[in-house]
């Protein structure tokens, strides 16, 4: 029997059949949403109307026999970065208050084309800058494992929704760790594909050279359908990636790892790592030598740079990326009395628009990239990112894949780094390295931590455009947990016994 | 050029000189709190000079790509409506701001 806590995958092979609907599960989310999002926080918006709408066509698509896509019916809750035509998108700041879109992101387009149900827009930390949702304008998301905890950053409100079983699907951006860290935390999956393996048109701009969209889901097969729906060539954006799509779905079904070599990364364990954390990851690379794995271990030195060098190129790309919400073209205007100057105006709107994390970023990316600092800052940021391309290149020699926990720590509490930017920075330690080098990378759920019994990641990076092999990984290794657990680790979430 | 060791202080006036750059209107209170802050995060994220040789090429995009082109073919896009549907204020289908010149 189909029910909100199936997976999307089931979830279309019911629709297939015909022993459920769209209309059904798209109602039953929505009651699932009306249920628990009061305590879980983790929608901005509910689009009734536009799914329901979309049900019904799909429905009625299927009755008539057409040829539909795999995922076609089944909802998804999309993250407030992408645009979607004619409602209302966020990005989690009070800049873009009351804002519709009058266009479709690339993403949504091609969800939309997919039959996919869009149920409603979800929270994040404003701009994507975060590692908690604590940033976001309209309010924080909680985490359904506990609700005193963060759901992640910045994509929370995306990592909620699958946890609480508001939505099997979702979408996120990944710039630092932005679809990993709240998968991680929530004990979900989360995917960042390759850098331009998934457009990044219409998706609202922090880092160019970093953000990447990707699928977030509770199985890694579910990941694997949706990023087989989003991803590909697309003309509208210049880094896209022109060429075939890794075949990421079937090697979510390979269930295999027979000589493949897992590297260790000796630089994303030990000091600052939680040991329930490195407990739950030992275990697991135990799972994949069982398999039939290699683990080999790997040294990348320049690792420990990378955070710093993040710090620095983020901060540089968002105060030219934030520069748009100048008040003149949409978005919110304060203080324009007639008499002001458009740049008083903008002055004043940009002072209330923009939140603390925000301004703090900006003001960071102007100093590192002002004359007398580039080259000290910004330009030796960029040489360190070069190291970090050589490091991987030299592990990937060794390694097909390369492996470490995802976030250091479990769930933290609400409120807890709130004056403490560089504690929360260190959240990405781990997930940073990936965006720095474009490639690919998934955290699945590896177990409950010791200390505290909230959910830990395991990381996953491929080379680029081999996504697939972080799917046959985490496809098999998610296949022998899930055997020696008996059930999905979200079974045993305690703060979501009331919703079942 | 390239050899600042350490972060200098970074003090209010540079904040507000940053902020100016930026176009942000910041108030005293959030002024004093950012300076301490910043300098903060630049004592943390200065380390990246450590291994930043001369030798080695800076890199700004992690994936090579090169420039493309499409062709020059009139496409469907946005009418003026759409384009200013989301405008603070508009006159005649343009966007309508606030005066850039002075009055003299």
């Amino acid at each position: 029997m189909i029910s909100i806590r199936s997976d999307a995958s089931e979830m279309a092979d019911a629709l297939t059949a015909g022993t459920t609907t769209s209309v059904s599960l798209t109602e039953q989310h929505f009651e699932q949403i009306a249920k628990v999002d009061g305590a879980v926080h983790a929608f901005l918006y509910l689009d009734h109307d536009g799914a329901f709408e979309q049900a019904r066509v799909v429905d009625a698509r299927r009755a008539k026999g057409e040829a539909l896509s795999p995922l076609a019916g089944v909802p998804l809750a999309l993250k407030d970065v992408m645009a979607q035509k004619g409602i209302p998108t966020t990005c989690g700041s009070k800049m873009l208050e009351g804002w519709r879109p009058p266009y479709d992101a690339t993403v949504v387009t091609r969800l939309k084309a997919a039959g996919i149900v869009i149920l409603g827009k979800t929270n994040m930390d404003e701009f994507a800058m975060g590692s908690s949702t604590e940033n976001s304008a309209y309010g924080t998301t909680h985490n359904p494992w506990d609700l005193t905890k963060i759901p992640g950053g910045s994509g929370g409100g995306s990592s909620a929704a699958l946890a609480a079983f508001e939505s099997p699907l979702a979408i996120g951006t990944d710039t630092g760790g932005s679809i990993r860290q709240p998968a991680a935390v929530t004990g979900t999956v989360g995917v960042k594909p390759t850098y331009g393996g998934v457009s990044r048109y219409g998706l609202i701009a922090f880092s160019s050279s970093l953000d990447q969209a990707g699928p977030c889901a509770r199985t890694v097969l579910d990941a694997a359908l949706l990023h087989e729906v989003i991803a590909g060539h697309d003309e509208r954006d210049s880094t896209s990636i022109n060429l075939p799509v890794p075949q990421v779905v079937k090697a979510a079904r390979k269930l295999d790892v027979k000589g493949l070599k897992i590297g260790v990364v000796k630089e994303l364990q030990g000091e600052g790592f939680q040991d329930g954390v490195l407990n739950r990851f030992n275990e697991a690379l135990d799972e994949l030598v069982s398999a039939g794995a290699e683990i080999v271990h790997v040294s990348c030195p320049s690792f420990d740079y990378a955070l710093a060098a993040y710090y620095l190129i983020a901060p540089s790309e968002c105060s030219s990326n934030l520069a748009r919400f100048d008040s003149m073209r949409y978005g919110i205007r304060i203080g324009d009395d007639g008499n002001r100057s458009a740049e008083e105006v903008m002055n004043m709107t940009r002072h209330a628009g923009f939140g603390p994390e925000v301004k703090r970023r900006i003001i960071l990316g102007t100093y590192a990239l002002s004359s007398g600092y580039y080259d000290a800052y910004y330009g030796s940021a960029q040489k360190v990112r070069t190291l970090l391309i050589q490091d991987f290149s030299a592990a990937f020699l060794k390694a097909d894949v390369l492996v470490s926990p995802t976030s250091p720590t479990t769930a933290f509490t609400i409120g807890q780094n709130d004056n403490n930017p560089l504690a929360m920075y260190l959240n990405d330690i781990a997930t940073i390295p990936a965006n720095m080098a474009g490639i690919g990378a998934m955290s699945l759920p590896s177990g409950l931590a010791d200390e505290d019994g909230l959910p830990a990641g395991f990381h996953i990076m491929s080379p680029a455009m081999k996504d697939d092999l972080m799917y046959q990984v985490g496809g098999t290794l998610e296949a022998a947990l899930l055997s020696k657990w008996g059930a999905p680790l979200l079974s045993k979430a305690p703060g979501l016994a009331v919703n079942s | 050029m390239d050899a600042i060791s350490s972060p200098t202080g970074i003090s209010r006036e540079d904040v507000a000189h940053l902020a100016k750059l930026a176009r942000i209107e910041l108030g005293d209170a959030e002024l004093d709190h950012m300076a301490q802050e910043l300098e903060v995060i630049l004592g943390a994220v200065a380390k990246v000079q450590e291994v930043a040789g001369t030798d080695v090429l800076p890199t700004s995009h992690p994936i090579p790509v090169t420039n493309v082109y499409r062709d020059d073919v009139v496409k469907p896009s946005l009418t003026p409506q759409e384009a200013l549907s989301g405008a603070p204020a508009q006159l005649e289908d343009r966007f309508k701001v606030p005066q850039i010149l002075g009055e003299e």
